[in-house]
């Protein structure tokens, strides 16, 4: 598998926080990280603060969970810290499962110890021994890096027994993820680690209380835990200078598609979309025109040119319609069918759901029906309101995250993209040139050499015309093989 | 449901032992079991769930109700070349449906499946986080980059140079 | 006790702290609906998924709609059961699982007492929109000798998976698959006969659809009744008088037997005879095997098994062949009363009214599907021909009941036919927990102190504890008795024999909750143990009633050994009443 690409365009825009050794440090090595003040973070709080003045630091600096609902980390770490138990839990989700978005794996394998060192942070903040890193099994060379970084911290009493002499015993485990979206869900993420199918559980009781194996344990994402050594060093007010007023820091984006610059990218929270897409992407490729920008993956939305000058921040996104999610970017440009976007997502959140409750089981596959149907061109315009209807019942009644979110694409697709919807119904159209079920076969009268190739080629005799004549395409009788556009060697054929 | 019926060899029930001993027989090591299981056998037909079953002392419909959750596991063997293709979000925009229609078309199979003469199976995944060479194709451990459809024979051929 | 005030559709209600909004609204007289969700609270078993989601409820400040059923109440939560936007919720999701659930109601074996059937009665639901372009979850159908799972009827409550292993302990069944495809299942979605399933039905008792259902045996009744060249003889099984009236509105706890024997000869049987009186054969038999065990075990013999177990209950049977093959030794070889009556049937009664075995058809009345399964073992058949043709459920009778017009509840009492309708009260307690032991103490105490009970009735060996023990005086020597019911709790009690920790001498095992008045045959108890209770106590009532209270007393029975048998445990009555058992582990998975 080929290393991520990280885009190191240099553009003021960029902040690297979480970022920062990826492609600056040699990976397998401890003292390349600690030449970078690795493990000085954890030194200076071991030795320097109590676990209540660790979590205060955390809680001044604003920093919000970076897997997708934007949960401050501060709060989370002193509710499991304020549980008492015997046994208490660091586990880290590195299960990245959003189809567009690889920030964790470029982490994992570029700075594993910033991930190492900020659990035990947390562990101390928290009360906890052990940790895990749930990672997909499906990230090799992710895997390979941290069991380095686990044995050389080890080696180097960074983790077990009495980490730097403090009396602190921390220790880290691999737990491997097996292909599950849905595990990105804090309590499938437990049940997963327990041997179990990853289906959800209603919180409350929230993992901080009871997570795994019953006890207290407090869950973060690879990125979020990337920042937090680095938010040790250079203090709570450092960060919270950084991004909006609610959203402080920066945010790792892969930004895909249709821009000239593709890879992943750091910006400070309240940089806009506008920013990101034609300062650092590079703008459109090919001259085309932008049509919007899906950002929070499967669980996000659609946002368009009216959206581009909104600083990003999680309740921006959120009241676009969208949502931060994983990081997930995606471009898209004219060419680009809204209804079939929708529609891939939809598949995504069929193919993942875990099939627990009702609505997210069986309402998915019928939402990804209805858009079967509209970009075959037999949608019906009731198709419409049965779509928004169920968008709403499924967010409002799934058990997990997933459920509660896998409608946003059609719901922000039907908002910000009504025509295309109405135009696949009414007319029969995707103007984008995407749903084939729309489009019909035609002969280019100028390039038509008479050659007849595409006649004989036709299985159903739909083409007529005299040899050296221009050939005519009945489309009453036409199949929509593309068997006469294979055949044609003049590009005579087209597709509209 | 597993419709090959297999015989396993004493080594290999001994290697499904040592690998439920070395997770301590602990059910909820359940899945790293399988991990390793499937790393040795390549696949996890049902005699080898049976047998972690009885080890870890669960129930085998639970061993399978874990296996039948998790995309990575599978009941089928892959083929010699198993052949990936990236529907990720990036790769799909670029193109990525295109080209799994045409391997399909090409090698006449479903995903999912794997070719009669264990030459090739076809699968989908969802991002490598190589989304700057979208779309991306995988061949065992070979990948690659901006492949179009007209590319696809080329590739098969590279692993089958007498033809199909 | 922590209180907590709250209001629910602008109704004030205080309740204790960790209650659900479900049970809160029940307080105020708010029924809520549920589909998922099961509370068998007498037997400890709550099944809340969370998955259904027709019970979500709308909680003011929160963003989503809250599920009832597994949300706690807080201090002054403002809950609202039936906004409009909780109704089109419900409405839409109860569409949704429809839209992927058959529509052949008229031919379901649950029709009318269906609980999807019934919400969608409530909720009003007329046309389920895109039914016709909506694809449906399909799944092979499974016919196994005693349950049929037909999983397209499936709504993934749960339930049953919730009874096969926290319940049960068996492990047959298992949620499986993912998204649209999953479902509960056996291990690699083989038939349940290639699974450790035990038949005993508990998972039929829950299923809120026709998912899962017994096999119907009603059509080869009647095919039987009706074929001029047949003897039909039928025998009933002690719990099915204590329940099947509730199959025609009559009381938890009403006695029928009168009523039910009358209905079986006016549906055309034959002979109209008692399980029971195959029950008492089955202490004459077991109890001498138990004396025999004992007296050896006690002269310091070493090699004797202990505990002796009983084998009545053929889920317990199909349970620790399966589980514990290595154990097969322990149990009491006597067959079950079911088979020892086919048996004594098809050779002492055929010989009597001179006819061949194969022109009778034996019928059993069951409160059991484990039953249909053990009668087609072939270890009870001679030359093909089983020694119990057709065995029907409480419920199936009931079937058949009604359509032949009859009307139980006010029909005539009568007896049932001799020889083998005559029962003593022990083979009558056979049905509950606690009986069998309780009927082999009252003839083994007689036999082995020579003395006779001043007190029949073991008060000790009663109650509805999954595990009991008890100790009773056999005039001096102290015999230790333990009691199980449901396999999770018999699995405790095995394990400790297993590691050599057992103290008792002989252990009565029955795989259902309350015995064989809770089996998966029986009139759905929706886990309300006050049914369980009364029909408990019709059993006790019904042995109080009998003029004969202890089985070596029956003079049937005696007079069967007279003419027929000899001995107990003479070889005749090895040959007809006893079996062995078999090691089913490793023949599971062998399709």
């Amino acid at each position: 598998m080929p290393e991520a690409t990280l885009l190191a365009n240099p553009v003021k825009k960029q902040i690297r926080i979480a970022l920062r050794n990826c492609g600056v440090i040699n990976p397998e090595t401890i003292d390349e990280y600690i030449g970078k003040d690795g493990y000085f973070a954890l030194g200076k709080v071991l030795t320097g603060l109590t676990p209540a003045e660790a979590i205060k630091v955390i809680k001044d600096s604003g920093i919000r969970g970076r897997g997708g609902a934007g949960f401050p980390t501060g709060l989370k770490w002193e509710f499991a810290s304020k549980n008492n138990s015997d046994q208490k839990y660091v586990v880290c989700n590195a299960d990245e499962g959003d189809p567009g978005a690889f920030m964790d794996r470029s982490i994992l394998e570029g700075d594993p110890h910033s991930v190492l060192e900020a659990m035990a942070l947390c562990g101390y903040c928290i009360g906890a021994n052990t940790g895990y890193i749930y990672i997909r099994a499906e990230y090799p060379l992710a895997i390979e890096r941290l069991k380095i970084a686990i044995s050389q911290a080890r080696e180097y009493g960074f983790l077990g027994n009495s980490v730097f002499g403090t009396g602190f015993d921390f220790d880290i485990h691999l737990k491997y993820g097996a292909g599950a979206f849905v595990c990105g869900e804090e309590t499938s993420l437990i049940h997963s680690m327990e041997g179990l199918r990853g289906e959800p559980t209603l919180k409350p009781p929230f993992p901080a209380e009871s997570g795994y194996l019953g006890k207290p344990t407090n869950v973060n994402n690879v990125e979020t835990y990337a920042n937090i050594p680095v938010i040790f060093l250079k203090g709570a007010a450092w960060f919270s200078g950084i991004g909006t007023e609610k959203s402080k820091g920066t945010k790792v984006f892969a930004l895909a598609g249709k821009v000239n610059n593709v890879g992943l990218i750091e910006v400070p929270m309240g940089v806009t979309l506008r920013e990101v897409i034609y300062e650092i992407g590079g703008g459109i490729r090919d001259g085309k025109a932008f049509k919007a920008v899906q950002t929070g993956g499967p669980s996000g939305g659609c946002l368009t040119e009216k959206d581009l000058d909104i600083p990003i921040d999680y309740e921006n996104l959120i009241a676009c319609g969208s949502m931060m999610g994983s990081g997930g970017m995606i471009v898209m440009d004219e060419d680009d069918c809204m209804v079939s976007i929708a529609k891939f997502f939809l598949d995504f959140s069929v193919e993942e759901s875990c099939g627990k409750c009702s609505p997210c089981r069986i309402g998915n596959k019928r939402l990804y029906e209805l858009l079967e149907r509209i970009c075959t061109g037999k949608g019906e315009m009731k198709d419409i309101d049965r779509l928004r209807n169920l968008s709403e019942v499924i967010k409002d009644t799934s058990l997990c995250g997933l459920g509660q979110s896998s409608p946003n694409p059609v719901l922000s697709t039907l908002d910000n993209f009504y025509h295309e919807y109405i135009s696949h119904v009414e007319d029969k159209k995707c103007t984008a040139g995407v749903c084939r079920d729309l489009m019909e076969y035609f002969i280019v009268e100028d390039n038509c050499v008479g050659c007849t190739a595409c006649a004989r080629a036709c299985p159903v005799g739909a083409i007529t015309g005299e040899r050296k004549e221009i050939h005519l395409i009945n489309l009453e009788i036409c199949i929509k093989c593309g068997a006469c556009m294979e055949k044609c060697k003049f590009d005579a054929v087209i597709l509209k | 449901m597993s419709s090959v019926k297999i015989e396993l060899r004493k080594d290999q029930t001994d290697k499904i032992h040592t690998i439920c001993d070395s997770f301590g027989n602990q059910e909820g090591e359940l899945i790293n079991v399988l991990h390793k299981s499937q790393e040795t056998f390549g696949y996890l037909p049902a005699e080898v769930q049976e047998l972690i079953a009885e080890k870890l002392e669960i129930s085998a419909a639970k061993v399978y109700g874990v296996v039948t959750f998790y995309s990575f596991f599978s009941m089928t063997p892959k083929g010699e070349f198993p052949i990936s293709i990236c529907t990720g979000t990036a790769c799909y925009v670029r193109g990525a449906e295109t080209v799994l229609n045409e391997f399909k078309k090409q090698l006449e199979m479903e995903v999912g499946e794997t070719r009669t003469d264990g030459k090739f199976s076809l699968s989908c995944l969802r991002c490598v986080g190589a989304c700057g060479l979208a779309p991306v194709v995988q061949v065992g451990d070979k990948t690659y980059g901006r492949v179009a459809p007209d590319d696809v024979k080329g590739i098969i051929e590279e692993y089958l140079p007498a033809g199909l | 006790m922590n209180l907590v005030k709250l209001t629910i559709d602008g109704k004030k209600v205080e309740v204790p702290a960790g209650t659900t909004i479900y049970k809160a609204a029940k307080e105020l007289g708010i029924d809520i609906p549920i589909l998922c969700y099961m509370d068998l609270k007498d037997l400890n078993i709550e099944n809340k998924p969370g998955g259904c989601r027709i019970c979500s409820v709308e909680v003011e400040g929160r963003k989503n709609l809250a599920p009832s059923c597994s949300t706690d109440v807080a201090e002054g939560m403002e809950v609202r059961t039936n906004t409009m936007r909780v109704i089109n919720a419900r409405r839409t999701v109860m569409e949704l699982i429809i839209s992927d659930h058959p529509k052949d109601c008229l031919s379901c074996a649950k029709s009318g007492s269906c609980d999807l059937q019934d919400m969608a009665i409530r909720l009003g639901i007329r046309e389920i929109p895109g039914q016709e372009y909506a694809e449906m979850s399909t799944y092979r159908l499974d016919t196994s000798p005693s349950i049929i799972r037909d999983l397209d009827k499936c709504i993934m409550c749960r339930r049953c998976e919730t009874m096969c292993n926290d319940f049960q302990t068996v492990g047959a069944l298992h949620a499986v698959n993912r998204g649209f495809q999953a479902v509960v299942a056996p291990a690699f979605e083989m038939n349940l006969e290639h699974s450790p399933c035990t038949y005993c039905g508990q998972c039929v008792a829950v299923c809120p659809t026709g998912a899962l259902t017994e096999v119907d045996h009603t059509g080869k009744v009647i095919a039987a009744l009706n074929d001029p060249s047949k003897t039909v003889v039928v025998q009933t099984a002690p719990a099915v008088r204590a329940a099947l009236g509730e199959e025609f509105g009559m009381k938890a706890g009403t006695l029928v037997t009168g009523k039910m024997v009358t209905a079986l000869r006016q549906l055309g049987f034959d002979y109209v005879f008692d399980t029971d009186f195959a029950a008492d054969l089955t202490i004459m038999e077991e109890g001498a095997e138990l004396l025999g065990r004992l007296t050896r075990f006690l002269e310091g013999d070493k090699d004797v098994k202990l505990p002796i177990l009983t084998s009545c209950c053929p889920g317990w049977v199909n349970f620790f062949e399966y589980n514990f093959p290595e154990m097969k030794e322990i149990p009491s070889t006597a067959r079950s009363p079911q088979q020892m009556f086919g048996s004594i049937a098809k050779s002492y009664f055929a010989e009597k009214i001179e006819i061949d075995r194969k022109d009778m058809v034996v019928v059993s009345i069951m409160p059991c599907l484990a039953k249909k399964y053990e009668c087609q073992r072939e270890e009870f058949m001679v030359d093909g021909n089983p020694d119990v043709d057709i065995s029907i459920s409480t419920r199936e009778l009931a079937h058949l009941i009604k359509q032949a017009n009859l009307d139980l509840v006010r029909m005539d009492e009568e007896d049932f036919d001799k020889p083998m309708g005559e029962s003593s009260g022990a083979g009558v307690i056979f049905g509950v927990t606690g009986g069998v032991i309780e009927a082999a103490t009252r003839t083994a105490y007689e036999i082995y102190t020579g003395k006779s009970l001043e007190k029949v009735d073991f008060e000790q060996l009663r109650g509805v504890d999954g595990i009991r023990s008890a100790s009773v005086d056999f005039d001096g020597q102290e015999i230790n008795i333990g009691i199980a019911h449901g396999l999770r709790n018999a699995r405790k009690l095995l394990e400790e024999i297993k590691e050599g920790k057992s103290h008792y001498h002989a252990i009565e095992i029955m795989a259902c909750p309350g015995g064989c008045i809770g089996g998966g045959g029986q009139p759905l108890h929706h886990g309300d143990a006050s049914i369980l209770k009364a029909r408990t106590k019709a059993i006790y009532e019904e042995d109080r009633n009998k003029p004969i209270r202890k089985s070596h007393e029956n003079p049937y029975i005696k007079k069967l050994y007279e003419e027929f048998l000899g001995e107990p445990l003479s070889e005749k009555a090895h040959e007809l009443l006893h079996t062995h058992y078999f090691d089913k582990r490793k023949k599971i998975f062998q399709v």
